[in-house]
């Protein structure tokens, strides 16, 4: 079945696309593609056209905290948030060290959500996420797991971490380190600095990312292994990273929208809804990453979403959890470095879906005759207020809850089908 | 009073930081004047009658708890003390749990206590009640540093401006230190920290003082010394190599202060670790002001617990 959208926005032109089925057959100026016979033809009233984004590190929280989030509200989250696949990590209960977590989850993301949005377990790189131990790779890689990681409890052993590169290049699969020194931060509040020192807090120093950074990169280019660095929080990790990629090693890493909308003086007041890990930097960090994704020695975007209930979050600073619920505001976030021309919209493409794809071996659309009629249409001036009624996910933990924003995704069509 | 048209204006004590010069000069004018009961046979006036005072320690104090009941009841308010055993209040109930049952007692002060960096202003931030300080994690600690500003003016005949005072110990960790360095600042005082860097707060580089890893250095011509107390628990840490290392380089002895002014105060919040920190013969010496911050504390909690009560 063939079907039409018209009258979107491709990156500023007015647009006609034209698909069947699951897959991209056209896409032209508005009116100037001829339409089959029979084809339902949609109204695009100038929404901006965007592939679905790839999320390739959230929480779901399940098993084991479904009172946080569950597969079923993670990925509603993800579907209006236009997200069209999301890698989900391990640090589960039980942790997803295993096939039948691996397969549980699964069926879990098959049966809520059938045709959409996709989830990808990302597979514990070690027994418990302990740090010790090599998962069992080639059961997890069977039962689905599209990457390796330990995110969450950061790996103190060199050693175990190089096993783990090697091992996990036999199946293909690309390890995602979670840099942090855990020996430089223990109990850490927030970033270390003037401003830790004043508030009386611990604080961790950038020092800690970057040199776990530069342990991997040396690593990789040891072993000619690729890794990827999770969540990049600040320049000096930057500048690690770019060394890395001077010298040819296959590096690439990730940011995610909070490191470039927010800095550490967030956190005055002791706002506890802006802990996250890793901790919010300064300015000039904040800066330093968003030249890091224009310039592609960060190669993509991520939420990190880490959702938590209010009671989690609601109180001192040492005793909150960390992370921020993301998926729901991820586009609105992002688009708004593009309406401050901080960001081009092509980069938005580039950063939420053709570069996780590439990194991760996951099909995307590039809106080419044949690829995936994965997209979703998004309305760059309508105000809305994340809160308990919008925020599609359980959890409400986001630095913006109560603020107003711009810019909504309104309508998302994954495999050619319109899931809202 | 030292100025008719003088009105408080805080609904909570959280930090020095908060406080104009006048605030602190009006408060510790009326410090004096509770100093006066303290010295009576009947030491209780009816001020605070049918107020409630709840004292929250939800970490262990006995010294700064006890001051503030003192306090209180010199006032003849009510207190009532809640701490850590005995409560759920350490049993993984939230903060904004505690926030709403306290909230439900409807008192009129409540005097905090907490191990977590912005407690109070949490507190403060949730309850419709005065908030008083009485230490949060390494943050603040505000009355500690007004009862010292009030020694300290005792010492030196009202005169603040242009005085050396070196804060010397645990400065990372120390809500004392926070609080005075900001206070002294504002009164003129040049404040200079000492001890080891591993006990330096991050970004101590831009706080307006002078900082020293030398004692002999920073003590030349000092008008007061205040020791910190030192956490037996930073050597586990790994902060320091030994407590002996610790009192050859940091302990203050008679010897150090041949180099400070001829009239110098030694202040120290307590508990003393005698002979790691300071040295007997100091501590116990004529220029100690130790046992009159004691003193001084209660009639600055008085201070304090009535303006917030009473907002005057």
């Amino acid at each position: 079945m063939y079907s039409c959208i018209k009258n979107v926005l491709h990156l500023e032109a007015l647009v006609d696309l034209l698909f069947q089925d699951d897959r991209i057959v056209a896409m032209g100026p508005a009116g100037h593609i001829p339409l089959p016979e029979s084809c339902s033809v949609t109204d695009g009233e100038k929404l901006v056209l965007m592939p679905s984004f790839i999320d390739a590190h959230v929480h779901l929280r399940e098993p084991g905290f479904e009172y946080k989030e569950t597969i079923e509200t993670g990925l509603n989250a993800a579907l209006h948030g236009g997200f069209g696949q999301v890698m989900c990590m391990a640090n589960t209960r039980p942790v997803n060290d295993n096939a039948q977590v691996t397969r549980f989850m699964l069926e879990k993301a098959r049966k809520s959500h059938p045709d959409g949005p996709k989830l990808h377990p990302i597979g514990a790189a070690t027994k418990n996420l302990a740090g010790e131990e090599l998962a069992p790779v080639a059961e997890l890689k069977e039962a689905g797991c599209v990457a390796l990681s330990n995110d969450g409890r950061p790996l103190a052993s060199t050693e175990v971490m190089r096993r783990i590169l090697e091992y996990a290049a036999d199946f293909g699969l690309t390890v995602i380190d979670h840099c942090e020194d855990p020996t430089l931060a223990v109990n850490w509040v927030m970033n270390e600095g003037e401003m830790s020192g004043r508030l009386g807090l611990k604080g961790q120093p950038v020092v800690g990312e970057a040199l776990q950074a530069a342990r991997d990169i040396m690593l990789a280019e040891y072993l000619r292994l690729p890794v990827h660095i999770a969540h990049v929080s600040s320049a000096l990790t930057v500048d690690v990273i770019k060394w890395g990629k001077e010298r040819g090693v296959n590096v690439t890493a990730e940011t995610c929208p909070h490191y470039l909308l927010l800095d550490e003086t967030s956190l005055e007041g002791y706002n506890a809804a802006c802990k996250v890990s890793p901790p919010l930097r300064t300015k000039a960090d904040r800066d330093a990453l968003l030249s890091a994704i224009n310039d592609g020695t960060i190669d993509i975007l991520v939420t990190d979403h880490a959702p938590h209930t209010m009671h989690e979050k609601m109180t001192a600073l040492d005793h909150a959890l960390v992370g921020f619920s993301g998926l729901d505001l991820a586009m609105t976030l992002t688009w708004g470095l593009v309406r401050e021309n901080r960001l081009a919209e092509d980069a938005l493409h580039r950063l939420w879906c053709r570069r996780p794809g590439e990194i991760f071996g996951l099909p995307t659309n590039g809106f080419a005759p044949g690829d995936p009629a994965d997209f979703f249409l998004f309305d760059p001036h309508e105000p809305w207020v994340p809160d308990e009624k919008t925020l599609y996910s359980k959890g409400k933990n986001t630095p913006f809850y109560g603020q107003e924003l711009f810019g909504r995704v309104k309508h998302h069509w994954i495999g050619g089908r319109q899931l809202f | 009073m030292s100025d008719n048209r003088y009105l408080w204006q805080h609904k909570d004590l959280l930090d020095t930081s908060q406080l104009s010069r006048s605030d602190v000069f009006h408060l510790l004018d009326l410090a004096r004047s509770f100093e006066e009961i303290n010295k009576r046979p009947v030491r209780k006036v009816p001020t605070l009658q049918g107020r409630t005072i709840v004292l929250l320690f939800v970490e262990n104090s006995t010294r700064t708890k006890t001051s503030f009941d003192v306090a209180g009841k010199r006032l003849s308010a009510d207190t009532h003390a809640l701490s850590q055993s005995g409560s759920s209040l350490n049993k993984g109930e939230s903060l904004l749990d505690t926030a709403l049952t306290l909230q439900a007692m409807n008192p009129d002060v409540i005097v905090v206590r907490h191990s977590s960096s912005g407690a109070s202003l949490f507190l403060a931030n949730h309850l419709s009640c005065g908030v008083v300080n009485a230490g949060d994690g390494w943050h603040a600690h505000p009355t500690q540093a007004l009862l010292d500003c009030y020694s300290l003016r005792k010492a030196w005949n009202g005169e603040f401006s242009g005085k050396r005072l070196l804060i010397l110990g645990d400065i990372a960790h120390s809500r004392v230190a926070r609080s005075n360095v900001v206070l002294l600042n504002k009164l003129g005082v040049h404040v200079r920290l000492c001890g080891p860097r591993t006990l330096m707060p991050a970004g101590v580089a831009s706080w307006p003082v002078e900082v020293y890893s030398d004692l002999d250095e920073a003590v030349k011509n000092v008008d007061a010394v205040m020791c910190l107390r030192l956490q037996l628990e930073r050597q586990q840490a790994g902060l320091l190599p030994s407590l002996a290392e610790y009192s050859r380089r940091f302990c203050l002895t008679a010897r150090h202060l041949e180099g400070a002014c001829h009239s110098v105060s030694i202040l120290h919040p307590g508990p003393l670790n005698r002979g790691l920190e300071i040295a007997d013969e100091v501590a116990d010496s004529a220029s100690s002001l130790i046992l009159d911050q004691v003193a001084a504390g209660v009639a600055v909690r008085m201070a304090v617990l009535y303006l917030l009560a009473t907002r005057k």
